[in-house]
């Protein structure tokens, strides 16, 4: 819309109909939010209630054709063997990952808190394998815990050996499977998303530390309070938006663990026998190796659902109004 | 603004603690970093090397990259990740603070319903848009195209939530101001809004580079032959080409890495500060 220069002559002749100030700020942000809103309605909400609407049909190409199965679907997920182990398996890489974040990541953040000199070069490499891709991430972890190959079979070896020189033989420990032995692959795959993710919460936790006002900590110093009982009684507590946060993103991105899971066992993915198989990974095997668009529908709305009771969970559990 | 780096200097004195601290980071930074180094390194080692355990390579070669430049797909994909990062970004830039402007300066019926509207799509996770974005892009032909690999990240959720938190510090009567003096409502956006939300654009705009430059779901299924991968979906399926090449795989994933770590040790300043300004204080 043309608009007159601020020093123009008011406009002269013919009358045109005025629109009130209001109406005009609103046919205007209407204009802005045009685009966006077309973007949201048809990229975003369509395709959520979509999904839901496949998961209650057979999958056809043409939606003509795809008939109504109500919850047969969710019938089935009860009694697949398959997603009940992509369940426990999520489950069990959130009550590692989220953990181990929140009390390594609170921990570096603390101490970095508390050094000046080196501080930036220390945060860029605690936070740079954050940035680095999944795929590149998993080939070096993959490597290193490869059985014959790896750093930390050849470490055992090493330590073995030196125990077993020293007079200490019953210290030694033999090498491991790591990726290749069910019971210690989903752990091994926490680790590297536990190495990879720590860096975020890092850098959340530093910025929430350094919100915290220092006159509590001058406060507290007065009053006789010790260092653990100024991190006890003054940082916990001032701490804890930012540690519901921390948790419910860390959670959040949990439970859709997809790329690290997917690229640290290309050939076998989810592997061995599904021990470190997910729920995003088992979907999209259903959906684009199996073409099961149905059920793979069903096993999506499964996890946002899933995903939406965890967190109202959280945030009911773990915030406390804490005013400063 | 706080600055970061000296802010509450003035309580620190060297001390026992200190000294632990920097001794903890020490040993941790060496753990954090270690796979990092020996990728880069082993990126420089000769094939028969590559499974030793010696950390530095006995031979230097630059094989490996010469390898990955010229006879595989490596510099298309590397174009594709460009091409990809840079239109979501400049989407993402342009609209998350339009609508964040808009939702923050502009008084209309629906703004609250339309701001909750927009904030509860944060909810759904992508596996569940993944199936019905794949149906459309069939549907329209939108498999293999930089338009399929970058729709779905063109204005992000959070970005408009974290544009309309910039805006909503600003004072309303710098934009009653322009208004006065005649500023068109776009100009106001443009010329008065954005300059003032620089951190913010900032912050935004490199998380979302790294975030598009990382994405492997969404590409890993829209891309279908070959040339249309980006560099994480072509380095994961390195394997069925360059089957137990791994010194190869570590040189084009040293190469990936490159412009993430410019884009953060040039920015790292406004990464850290956009996340402060995020709010996560509460």
């Amino acid at each position: 819309m043309p608009t007159p220069p601020p020093d123009a002559p008011p406009r002269r002749g013919r009358p045109r109909r005025r629109l009130t100030l209001g109406t005009r700020e609103a046919l205007w942000a209407y204009a802005f939010l045009l685009l966006p809103l077309a973007f949201y309605g048809f990229l975003r909400i369509y395709p959520a209630v979509q999904s839901f609407n496949l998961s209650l049909h057979r999958w056809h190409v043409d939606p003509a054709q795809r008939t109504f199965l109500g919850l047969t679907y969710y019938r089935e997920m009860l009694s697949d063997p398959k997603l009940h182990r992509a369940l426990t398996n999520t489950l069990l890489y959130a009550a590692i990952i989220v953990p181990a974040q929140l009390v390594l990541g609170l921990t570096i953040a603390v101490l970095l808190d508390a050094v000046r000199r080196l501080r930036p070069l220390f945060r860029a490499i605690y936070f740079s394998p954050y940035v680095t891709p999944a795929a590149a991430v998993a080939w070096v972890w993959g490597w290193m815990y490869s059985v014959n190959f790896g750093v930390f079979n050849n470490a055992l070896i090493a330590w073995s050996d030196f125990v077993t020189r020293v007079g200490l033989p019953w210290l030694s420990i033999p090498p491991q499977a790591f990726l290749s032995d069910p019971k210690q692959a989903l752990p091994a795959v926490a680790a590297v998303v536990v190495w990879q993710q720590l860096g975020f919460q890092v850098v959340i936790f530093l910025a929430g530390l350094q919100g915290i006002p220092r006159m509590f900590y001058d406060a507290a110093a007065i009053d006789g309070a010790g260092a653990l009982q100024r991190f006890r009684y003054v940082t916990l507590p001032l701490l804890n938006p930012v540690m519901v946060f921390s948790v419910v993103i860390s959670t959040i991105a949990t439970l859709q663990l997809f790329d690290q899971v997917v690229n640290i066992n290309f050939t076998d993915q989810g592997g061995p026998l599904n021990s470190t198989l997910s729920i995003a990974l088992y979907m999209y095997q259903l959906a684009f190796s199996r073409f099961q668009i149905g059920y793979a529908s069903a096993v999506t709305v499964l996890l946002f659902v899933l995903i939406l009771v965890v967190t109202l969970l959280q945030l009911r559990l773990l915030q406390r109004r804490v005013e400063y | 603004m706080i600055d970061l780096e000296t802010f509450g200097e003035a309580r620190q004195r060297p001390n026992a603690g200190t000294v632990v601290a920097y001794v903890l980071l020490a040993v941790g930074s060496v753990v954090m970093f270690f796979p990092f180094v020996w990728m880069l390194l082993s990126a420089f080692k000769p094939i028969r090397e590559i499974f030793q355990l010696t950390v530095l390579p006995h031979v230097w070669t630059l094989q490996n990259f010469r390898q990955v430049l010229f006879q595989t797909a490596f510099p298309r994909w590397f174009l594709n990740s460009l091409v990809v990062a840079g239109i979501s970004t400049v989407s993402v830039l342009f609209f998350c603070s339009l609508v964040g402007y808009t939702l923050t300066r502009l008084r209309f019926p629906g703004r609250n319903a339309i701001f909750l509207i927009i904030l509860s799509t944060l909810m759904v996770p992508t596996e569940m848009l993944v199936i019905p974005w794949y149906v459309m892009s069939t549907q329209y032909g939108w498999v293999n195209t930089y338009w399929g690999l970058a729709f779905p990240g063109l204005i992000p959720a959070f970005g408009v939530f974290l544009m309309r938190q910039f805006f909503q510090t600003l004072p309303r009567d710098l934009f009653d101001a322009g208004r006065v003096d005649g500023v068109s409502e776009f100009g106001l956006f443009w010329r008065i809004g954005l300059p003032l939300v620089r951190p913010g654009l900032a912050a935004l705009g490199i998380f979302n580079f790294v975030g598009n430059w990382n994405a492997f779901l969404w590409p890993l299924i829209i891309a279908k032959s070959p040339a249309m991968r980006t560099v994480p979906v072509g380095v994961a399926l390195f394997s069925g080409e360059a089957s137990t090449q791994w010194n190869l795989i570590m040189a084009a994933s040293a190469l990936a890495i490159v412009p993430v770590l410019l884009v953060f040790f040039v920015f790292q300043r406004q990464i850290i500060e956009g996340v402060v300004l995020t709010g996560v204080k509460g």
